[in-house]
């Protein structure tokens, strides 16, 4: 594969983010969160609306660049991208796909972001949250086009398999299978998390400390996932904004350089993909680090989307930080925690942040190369970013300072 | 007795998958196999990813399958089993098919905790005129 051409030639440089909130309790419309992270990205970037000339989206986001263009006055939207796939899958994509317009020269300034007010449509957590809205009692499953929903829905619905959390639920039931992971290791993620979000007051879940047995003792949801193996329910919306390494020079905060970026997956549908106790990140990785050059080794701190506790463990494995099946035992002891060799989702994630399908974890990644994270890693020079594991696509992206 | 209560969301057949909803009705349970190749392939689409031909066959199987891996849901994910958790989704290997894999329900009654490997077959769930669903229960 000729490889994308994007190492160093694209930085990050402006970073926004509305105030998270649990779900239903956003003072905006979903809209107005989009409108409100993208201004305040451009602001952050020492830039002017009407600079922007391109966006970059996932998740089939309702709000669309013309709609963006029309209510923030931008004069031209020279170029927009939207990632299939519902959830996090995209979110690291978003961003390589807004680095790519840059680098063809369709557009200057690109904003990638993502708004998610789950209390003003379906939630994600319940069935039907993937078509944005909710399903009543009796109502007929559509088929048709074999989307993510669909290839699932008639197929998985009609058997009470209706949310994520059981999907995924099902997967890690296999990975303790063959690998012997546990519960408890999986705590190990969710304590980290919550731990960073401590420091960080912008976190829903700041001001709420957590510890191993409070995990252990909340209540099941969907075998072996209990509650807080499970991301929150938020309202709220982030963006970035791209531009070259040449414009970025010229602007106030400190560039965040693309090292690279890969999106994709192997076929995957319905419980039939053949890496199944994985984040399917496999080949995704094995591209990333090609065009990166440099090994999991070099990496000083990660952000690993956290929908549910137990697939930070199988995208850490896929990404190469440890072997296969091995994952359980490398979250154990703080490795993954402030302090420890691997920080990971040092905002606290989405698991103790916001759930903004993983666009936070992007922005904390861009904080970290800064020097301004509320938990620093000491002189954090290069960033993993991946965004939702377990379905397809799936992506990730390095930063460097 | 339908496994779950009434008002579960039903499956609406399509021009790709009338044909095994149709086999499920009669009580077969098949899985839809190349004409060309002799690929499985579930869940049902109209083109075999493997030689591309879109001739293909509703094969009869056996209904013996294994369980490759499973949720016990306890927090109801539709308002009509809020009071019918917790129930068992399975996910079953059927070895005369390839091993391609099928989502269901374990509905047997028995204690025994479940266990990835466990051998099961199938019984059906008659839940409307033209929906019947595959369920599994465990081999003694």
């Amino acid at each position: 594969m000729d490889q994308l051409k994007i190492a160093d030639r694209v930085a990050i440089v402006g970073i926004g983010e509305t105030e998270y909130t649990r779900w239903g309790r956003a003072a905006k419309s979903e809209f107005g969160l989009a409108c409100e992270a993208i201004l305040k990205a451009v602001a952050d970037a020492g830039l002017t609306i009407d600079q922007v000339d391109g966006f970059a989206g996932y998740s089939a986001d309702r709000n669309d660049p013309i709609a963006i263009a029309a209510a923030l006055g931008i004069p031209q939207v020279r170029y927009a991208s939207m990632v299939w796939g519902g959830g996090g899958g995209g979110s690291a994509a978003a961003v390589g796909n807004a680095a790519a317009g840059i680098v063809a020269g369709y557009a200057n300034y690109v904003v990638a972001f993502r708004a998610l007010a789950q209390g003003q449509f379906g939630r994600f957590g319940q069935a039907g949250g993937y078509s944005g809205k909710g399903r009543t009692a009796g109502e007929r499953i559509p088929g048709g086009a074999f989307t993510y929903s669909s290839m699932h829905g008639p197929f998985s619905y009609p058997f009470g398999l209706m949310t994520p959390a059981q999907h995924l639920a099902m997967y890690m039931r296999r990975h303790m299978h063959l690998y012997g992971t546990t519960s408890r290791q999986m705590g190990a993620v969710a304590v980290a998390a919550r731990k960073h979000a401590q420091y960080n007051t912008r976190a829903v879940m700041y001001g709420r400390p957590m510890t191993i047995e409070d995990h252990q003792n909340s209540r099941l949801i969907a075998d072996p996932f209990r509650l807080l193996d499970c991301c929150l329910e938020t309202d709220g919306a982030a963006a970035v904004v791209l531009t070259s390494a040449e414009r970025a020079r010229d602007l106030p905060q400190r560039p965040v350089y693309l090292m690279g970026a890969a999106q994709g997956g192997p076929q995957f549908g319905a419980h039939n993909q053949e890496h199944y106790a994985s984040g399917n990140f496999r080949e995704v990785a094995r591209d990333l680090w090609a065009q990166c050059g440099i090994q999991p080794k070099d990496v000083d701190v990660a952000q690993i989307y956290d929908h549910f506790t137990g697939h930070v463990i199988t995208s850490l494995e896929d990404h190469g930080f440890c072997g296969l099946g091995e994952g359980g035992a490398f979250v154990e002891g703080g490795r993954i925690e402030i302090g420890g060799e691997l920080p990971i989702n040092t905002s606290g994630g989405n698991l103790s942040e916001a759930y903004v399908h993983g666009f936070g974890l992007a922005v904390e990644g861009v904080r970290q190369l800064r020097g301004t994270s509320t938990c620093q890693v000491p002189d954090a020079e290069i960033c993993l970013v991946a965004g939702g594991a377990a379905s397809a696509p799936v992506s990730s992206f390095v930063i460097r300072r | 007795m339908p496994y779950f209560p009434p008002g579960m969301p039903l499956p609406q057949p399509t021009q790709d998958d009338a044909g095994w909803w149709e086999a499920c009705r009669r009580h077969e349970l098949t899985i839809q196999r190349c004409a060309g190749c002799g690929a499985f392939r579930h869940t049902p689409r109209p083109v075999c990813f493997a030689c591309r031909s879109f001739e293909f066959i509703w094969q009869p199987v056996s209904g013996r399958g294994r369980i490759f891996s499973y949720t016990v849901a306890h927090h109801p994910p539709h308002p009509v089993l809020r009071d019918r958790v917790p129930y068992t989704v399975i996910v079953v290997e059927l070895p005369d098919a390839d091993n391609v894999r099928l989502i269901s329900n374990l509905v047997d009654d028995r204690d025994a905790p479940v266990e990835i490997g466990q051998e099961v077959e199938v019984v059906w769930d008659d839940l409307a005129e033209n929906i019947s669903l595959p369920l599994f229960r465990r081999l003694p």
